[in-house]
């Protein structure tokens, strides 16, 4: 028995590259890799902060970068990133949670989905309508 | 319709510890009608063209839970995948992800078998029971909670899909979490707590980022990311009322 | 088996997620885009003088903390995972960058809009 244990020579195969093996994969990267300009963003605002705590002329010429093509095509792509973290956050929503019933029949995870986003949807404009 | 026979060439992962230093991919040339599974190309090459191929099997039937395999890079059972739908093209026949390989197609799975122990499968009473109090009681709806993640058959493709297993193999895995989850979610059981000792560590839920291809590869339905993520707002909770309100006698 | 700590950032990192589904298209489109370009919002809507009156109110300080805070740390863990998954290992140091940085922002901000 143990000559016969001897003989293993287990093969453990490597994991780089991993995510290039399937497009599921690449797709959850680009999933996750929207949160580097949900932190971009972020950084942007706290830059914000400190400058309106700073002074007026600090907090203008915060302003004024905003104004600038890039700035704003930079947003423009950060939007589109945003728009796309509803749309995934609310995808992955059903996997979080627990059975729910009603009249005796599973609710199906396209439902949470779509409830979700649409909810999102109206409370973005709600927002907007508010800040007009 | 005349059902005739085409060919199609498998290329299957071949590895010898005995005599080849690493493993490389060998191709058969497999007559095929279009029933044929990949399982039975591969039942083929051993009977017919070269016995030394190793692979596992039973069922043939996707109950058995022996015949995973990576067909094209995705974790499939080999009994339940048919030649037809590659053919013309190649198709390319691996060991399950993320295990060692000990021989050809065969995986070590010490590490599945362990993990499966360590989770107690099994009912624990919520008080000790005698023979003339009958049988539990059960609604349908006490069954719906956990009757999806009781239909697992130890595939292991789950495994393969899993990036986190593949990254660290600490990591529990989504078929026995959902194993996990099964019983505690059981009304007939009374081991949660025991059980989640387990699930409230990195090895246990937290080790899971919810990629989910455990749930999109699995042949029963099983939904294992579920399983594992629907636990995450309950450990939480748990995690911070602890020293407020602890379940049961838990610290 | 050792319990997670990973609760603390996981609740951070969900309440984060959920308040940019729920707000944040429409901030980015407001602060980044339609503010700037004069599109459809006055171009004094983001101005020094009401900008500093909403952070001297209580809701405003609220808003404008969670907004910041809240991003950050559902990108603090969604990006601990990527260097993990990416094959960057490295433990304590990874931890050290991705939590550390939002929490000293945390304090920057929470420091910053009480003195406004």
């Amino acid at each position: 028995m143990s000559a016969q244990m001897d003989k293993r020579r287990p093969y453990i195969r490597s994991m780089n590259s991993w995510w290039k093996r399937d497009p599921y994969f690449i797709r959850y990267m680009g999933m996750e890799a929207t949160s580097v300009l949900v932190a971009l963003y972020a950084a942007i605002l706290l830059v914000g902060l400190l400058r309106l705590s700073q002074s007026e002329a600090a907090y203008n010429g915060w302003l004024d970068a905003l104004k600038s093509g890039p700035s704003i095509a930079l947003h423009a792509v950060i939007l589109v990133v945003f728009l796309y973290h509803l749309w995934s956050w609310f995808k992955v929503m059903p996997k979080t949670m627990p059975m729910i019933f009603v009249d005796g029949k599973k609710l199906p995870a396209e439902t949470i989905t779509y409830t979700g986003v649409t909810v999102a949807v109206v409370v973005n404009v709600i927002v907007l309508i508010i800040l007009v | 319709m005349a059902d005739s026979t085409k060919t199609i060439e498998m290329e299957v992962l071949r590895y010898r510890p005995e005599q080849d230093k690493e493993p490389f991919y060998q191709t058969y040339s497999v007559p095929f009608t279009d029933d044929w599974s990949v399982l039975q190309g591969l039942q083929y090459i051993k009977d017919d063209l070269d016995s030394s191929l190793s692979f596992r099997w039973s069922c043939r039937m996707a109950i058995c839970g022996s015949c995973g395999v990576m067909i094209d890079g995705v974790p499939k059972l080999g009994c339940r995948t048919f030649l037809r739908h590659y053919h013309p093209n190649k198709v390319r026949v691996g060991p399950l992800e993320h295990f060692p390989i000990e021989r050809d197609l065969v995986v070590v799975v010490e590490d599945f078998i362990k993990k499966l122990e360590s989770i107690k499968p099994y009912i624990i009473p919520k008080e000790p029971r005698k023979l003339e109090q009958g049988e539990y009681l059960q609604t349908p709806a006490q069954l719906e909670k956990f009757r999806q993640f009781s239909t697992c058959i130890n595939c292991m493709l789950c495994y393969a899909a899993c990036p986190q297993y593949g990254l660290d193999s600490k990591f529990t895995g989504p078929g026995i979490l959902a194993l996990l989850h099964r019983y505690n979610a059981d009304s007939r059981d009374g081991g949660q707590e025991e059980r989640m000792n387990l699930g409230h560590s990195e090895e246990g839920v937290w080790g899971c980022t919810a990629v989910a291809y455990c749930s999109e590869v699995c042949p029963k339905g099983v939904d294992p990311a579920n399983a594992i993520n629907q636990n995450k707002m309950g450990s939480a909770i748990d995690y911070f009322l602890r020293f407020v309100a602890p379940r049961g006698a838990g610290k | 088996m050792k319990r997670s700590n990973a609760p603390l950032v996981w609740s951070l990192f969900g309440a984060g997620g959920m308040l940019a589904a729920l707000v944040g298209p429409a901030l980015v489109f407001v602060t980044g885009i339609a503010v700037p370009a004069g599109i459809l919002m006055s171009r004094d809507l983001l101005s020094y003088q009401r900008m500093t009156g909403f952070a001297h109110t209580w809701l405003g300080k609220i808003i404008i903390l969670a907004v910041i805070v809240l991003f950050l740390w559902h990108a603090a863990l969604r990006i601990f995972h990527m260097l993990h998954d990416f094959g960057f290992h490295a433990g304590a140091g990874a931890k050290l960058v991705c939590f550390g940085l939002p929490f000293l922002c945390t304090i920057a901000a929470a420091y910053r809009v009480l003195m406004i």
